[in-house]
Parts: structure tokens; C-alpha cells; sequence
């Protein structure tokens, strides 16, 4: 395994996107020493005389928003809201697919079928749009958000757990250590939660991806992340209206967006293709 | 065959009531009293009461939840906090704009998609190959709000091919349509990609190759009919993808379907609107589900029998 997951990092596109998201997690954590200028900050000289944003260069790098505070700042401190909701909400729902992926896959029956269904349940409902009628129920915070795209992006996990976990229990090998007497938590937590473990890595990196967009899709609608924590989404909402005069208010924060979300999803398709060699090649 | 369309069905149907009951669980959440909300703050606690009443929700929750069911059976979706309309009549007349630019969408993902995956899985390996396949992730990852603005700015604004944004002709919904179409294509590319490969492998393709049909013929006669129908027939598992699309690409363009119904509910959170479209949603996936599972069998003879 190690060496193809050598042989993955020497793909040009994967090496990339790794470096890539090495030096977004090394920016948003050591975002207030070197980020140029305090992100709330509204410089008086921040604006033009007619009260516009500044356009880049000069003492503001990326140029200034609709309030006069720097962009760049604004950039580096919004990337901790993205990583940090990204990781944590992400982690919760592969905790929670996992969780009842494994619960219905072992015990089968009844428990499988409620737990199935709920599962299909859930995948009724577009994931956007149950976030947006939860989030507008609570009041949005940092962590109300990355609950709510939690609640509504565990299914998947669910589904591929469910299935691997049920083929797991009617195999041989899980037969003979059944029949050598092992009790369930052992065979359980032993001789099945291991070989999910691919599978949630898999997941717990591809899944980074959908939850950043989202969040930033919330926070574009007003959503998401209250102001004035700086996020990426949330920057393009409040400069929407400037856009045609002042489009770098779009187009830094989207690249960012853009960027992170793409090399999560390469990576998270490398680690696929180096953990599951059936798959290779193939999507 | 029809005692396999008869479960699907009647899975939907239980689908659909445990999507009625979560919303109904979900307007339970709402912070704010709706009775307290109709009867005004100087409201005397008779008056509320006697609001309690008529509103129904002094009844048993079973009862409440029947109830609740039977009006959306009619077709009563309740009415807007703020705009004190029928949300039904609102929804309604917001579909056709919705449902135009869903038609443009699937015919821009299927446009995009369908060529990319077919290049990349004849030249599997090679450079366009992984070309394709990063275009393909590019496409799935750009935020749709991020598309949409840089499309308006390029195409609207720099070059004023397209109008800035509105609704009406033709030309009001390319931009729109190709932004919702880019996301689709993405995905639809890995699909047909993977679909092709398949293709390519069996041995029907190898016979074609061995009498000697041109690398060209093959490809494209024999093997993209197979593998580019099961694709088309999993639009319907799109409409999902395309309602949640909708709010975001609608409030970027001011296209005037439910997106952007929902996207103005949202800033004035205004529940039954926003309870609406999330049901309104859900039952068109659970109907686009059920019209991919009747469509497949018909174009691939393979699930035809079990």
C-alpha cells in the first residue's frame, strides 16, 4: 500500500493537490501572524472617494470589499471557517453513517430494514434544501451549520458502510472466528470495523469537498455562517452587489472555494484508486 | 415486471409519507409560536386560545399529523407568513419558469458530459484522458454561485452576448442553463467514461475490431449506443441535483421559478414557503427515481429480467 500510495503522490495532479491543501490547512492555521492586516478592520483609507472597494495591488494585495477591509485577511481568516466546518461537519457525518451503517449491516432483520429505510428517507430530500430549512429554523452559528450539513450528508456513508458491512458478516472467515467462539463486540470491532476503515478514509477526504461547497452555498444565500466571522461564501453574499464593478469581490473568494473543493475531490479519488483496487481506472 | 413496478411504487408512496411526516416534525422546531404570531402581541389569552382552536392544534398529534396529510393530498400547502398567499398558487405559478430552465440544464450536461467521457475512455490512459477527467472535477467543484457570477461577468457584462440576467427569450436562459449544466456534465463525463470502458471491453466490441471496422465505426456505432443509453436514462435521478441548483442559480440570473421563491422566503424566513419547496423537491426526486427505474429496463434488456 505504501508503495502505490507513493506511486499516486507522483502523479503531477495529485502531488498538487496535496500541496495544495497542506498549505491552505498551514494559512488558516497561522492565519493571524501572517495575515497583512486585522480582517475587521475597515480602513479609512480603504475606499475610493466615491466609497468603492479598492481594486487589487498596492497596500491591499487582493484589493478591499464593499467596507474597506482587506480581502487577502479576509481570505486567510475565512479559510479557518471552511477547513473547520468542512472537517468537523464531515467527520460527524461519517460518523453517523458509519454508526448506523454498521448497526444495520451486522444486525440485519428488522433493524437493517428501519435503518434502510430512513436512510432512502433521507435521500428524498436534497440535501440543500433540508440545510436551508434547517438552518432558517435555528438560528445559524459556526456549529449550527456544521450540524445541519452533517444531518444531511451521512446517507451515502450509510449506504456504502450497509453494504460492505452485510457482505462482510456472510463471509468465511467471519463464520470461523464466529465458530472458534469470538463474542460480537469482538468480532466486531476485531474482525469487521477494520475493513471499513478504507472506505471511511475514503470518504472522511471526498466528502471534505461537498460539505465546503455547501457550506459556502449557505453562506452565499445568507445562511450560513453569521457575519462578522469571515467565510468564503459569505464574503461573495455581502459583495454581490458590487460585482460588476468590483468582480475580484467574486473571483478571489470562488477561486479559493474552487481550488479547495477540487484538490479534496482529487484526493480523495487518488486515495480511492490506492485503497481499492477494483475501482481503478474505472471512475 | 408490473409485480416489480407495483413494489417501486408503493416504496415511493411510503417514501413520500416519511417525507410528510419530517416536515411535519420539522415545523414542530420553529422558535416562533405560529398562533402567538396570527393573533398579534396584545392578544388576550382567550383569543389565543380560541386561535388554538381553529388552527387544530389543540388536537392529539396523530390526529394533527392526519390532518396535515389529508391537506396536502388536496393539494394545501398552507399559506405565506408574509405574502398570505396560498403557497400551492405560489409554487404553481412559479413552475414553468423552473421546469424551462431544468430542460436547458439536462440539455447542456448531456452536451458537455456525453462527448467528454466518450473522448476520455477512447483515449483511456493518455493525456486526454486525464485532461478530461480534471476538467470533469473542475466542473463538479466550482460552486454554482461562483459559475454563474463569472458567467454574468464574461458573457453579460464583457462581452454582452446574453442578457444580465431576467427571464423571457431564448437568450435569458442559456447562461443559467449552462451553469447548472456544468455541475451535470462533470458528473455525467465520469459516468459515460466509465459506462464506455465497460462497453469497450466485451467481446462484441473485440469481434467488430478483429473483422477490421475502423477504430472510428466501432466507437461510435457500436459502442456508444450501448453505453450512452443507460446515461440518458438516469436524468431522472437529476431533478434532486436540479432543485437544490435551482435556488442558487435562480437567485444569481433573478429567473423567477421556486429557486427563487425559496431564495426570497429564506431571507425572510417565511417556513411555509421554504416547507413548500422542500416538499414540492422531494416528491419530484422520489418521482424522478421512480421514471429512471421505468425507463432503464426498457433500454437495457439486461434488467429486464430480474
Amino acid at each position: 500500500m505504501n508503495t502505490r500510495l507513493h506511486k499516486a503522490l507522483r502523479n503531477p495532479v495529485v502531488a498538487g493537490a496535496a500541496l495544495i491543501v497542506v498549505g491552505i490547512v498551514a494559512v488558516a492555521l497561522l492565519a493571524p501572524w501572517i495575515a497583512p492586516h486585522d480582517p475587521a478592520e475597515q480602513f479609512f483609507d480603504g475606499l475610493t472617494l466615491e466609497g468603492m472597494p479598492l481594486a487589487p495591488g498596492g497596500q491591499f494585495l487582493l484589493g478591499t470589499d464593499l467596507l474597506g477591509r482587506d480581502l487577502l485577511s479576509r481570505l486567510m481568516f475565512g479559510a479557518r471557517t471552511s477547513l473547520l466546518i468542512g472537517v468537523v461537519a464531515n467527520g460527524i457525518a461519517v460518523g453517523i453513517g458509519t454508526l448506523l451503517g454498521v448497526a444495520a449491516g451486522y444486525a440485519g432483520g428488522v433493524t437493517a430494514t428501519l435503518i434502510n429505510r430512513f436512510t432512502d428517507l433521507m435521500m428524498a430530500f436534497p440535501a440543500l434544501l433540508l440545510a436551508i430549512a434547517l438552518a432558517a429554523i435555528f438560528a445559524p452559528s459556526l456549529w449550527i451549520v456544521a450540524l445541519v450539513i452533517a444531518l444531511v450528508n451521512w446517507v451515502w456513508v450509510a449506504r456504502v458502510i450497509y453494504a460492505q458491512t452485510a457482505a462482510l458478516r456472510k463471509s468465511e472467515f467471519i463464520e470461523a472466528v464466529r465458530s472458534l467462539g469470538a463474542n460480537w463486540p469482538r468480532i466486531l470491532f476485531v474482525h469487521i470495523v477494520p475493513h471499513l476503515v478504507p472506505t471511511m478514509l475514503v470518504w472522511a477526504t471526498l466528502g471534505i469537498s461537498t460539505t465546503v461547497l455547501l457550506e459556502a452555498t449557505l453562506s452565499f444565500l445568507g445562511i450560513g455562517v453569521r457575519p462578522p466571522t469571515p467565510s468564503w461564501g459569505g464574503i461573495i453574499f455581502e459583495c454581490q452587489s458590487y460585482f460588476l464593478d468590483a468582480p475580484w469581490l467574486v473571483f478571489f473568494p470562488g477561486a479559493a472555494i474552487l481550488i479547495l473543493a477540487l484538490s479534496f475531490n482529487i484526493l480523495g479519488d487518488a486515495l480511492r484508486d490506492v485503497l481499492d483496487p477494483t475501482q481503478r481506472g474505472k471512475s | 415486471m408490473s409485480s416489480f413496478l407495483a413494489r417501486r411504487l408503493g416504496q415511493s408512496v411510503s417514501i413520500l409519507l416519511g417525507v410528510t411526516l419530517i416536515t411535519f416534525c420539522l415545523s414542530f422546531l420553529i422558535p416562533a409560536d405560529p398562533v402567538r404570531m396570527l393573533a398579534g402581541r396584545s392578544a388576550t389569552q382567550e383569543t389565543v386560545e380560541n386561535i388554538r382552536h381553529q388552527l387544530g392544534l389543540d388536537q392529539p398529534l396523530p390526529v394533527q399529523y392526519a390532518k396535515y396529510v389529508w391537506r396536502l393530498a388536496q393539494g394545501d400547502m398552507g399559506r405565506s407568513f408574509k405574502q398570505k398567499t396560498e403557497v400551492t398558487t405560489l409554487i404553481l405559478s412559479r413552475m414553468p419558469a423552473t421546469l424551462q430552465l431544468m430542460a436547458g440544464a439536462i440539455l447542456f450536461e448531456l452536451l458537455i458530459g456525453i462527448p467528454a467521457g466518450l473522448i476520455a475512455a477512447a483515449r483511456r490512459g493518455k493525456k486526454a484522458d486525464s485532461g478530461f477527467m480534471v476538467l470533469s472535477f473542475l466542473g463538479v467543484s466550482a460552486p454554482q454561485f461562483v459559475t454563474g457570477l463569472i458567467l454574468l461577468y464574461v458573457f453579460a457584462h464583457r462581452l454582452q452576448w446574453f442578457p444580465l440576467g431576467g427571464y423571457g427569450s431564448l437568450a435569458h436562459l442559456v447562461l443559467p442553463a449552462l451553469t447548472l449544466g456544468i455541475t451535470g456534465g462533470g458528473w455525467y463525463s465520469r459516468m459515460m467514461r466509465s459506462s464506455m470502458i465497460d462497453v469497450l471491453l466485451q467481446d462484441y466490441i473485440r469481434t467488430a475490431r478483429a473483422k477490421g471496422l475502423s477504430p472510428l465505426r466501432v466507437l461510435l456505432v457500436h459502442g456508444l449506443r450501448n453505453a450512452v443509453l443507460p446515461i440518458i436514462a438516469m436524468v431522472g435521478l437529476d431533478i434532486g441535483f436540479f432543485m437544490a441548483g435551482a435556488v442558487v442559480v435562480e437567485s444569481v440570473y433573478g429567473w423567477p421559478g421556486i429557486g427563487q421563491l425559496a431564495w426570497q422566503a429564506i431571507q425572510v424566513i417565511d417556513i411555509p414557503i421554504i416547507m413548500g419547496v422542500t416538499l414540492v423537491a422531494a416528491v419530484s426526486i422520489v418521482f424522478g427515481n421512480f421514471l429512471a427505474d421505468l425507463v432503464m429496463p426498457l433500454v437495457d434488456p439486461r434488467l429486464r429480467e430480474n
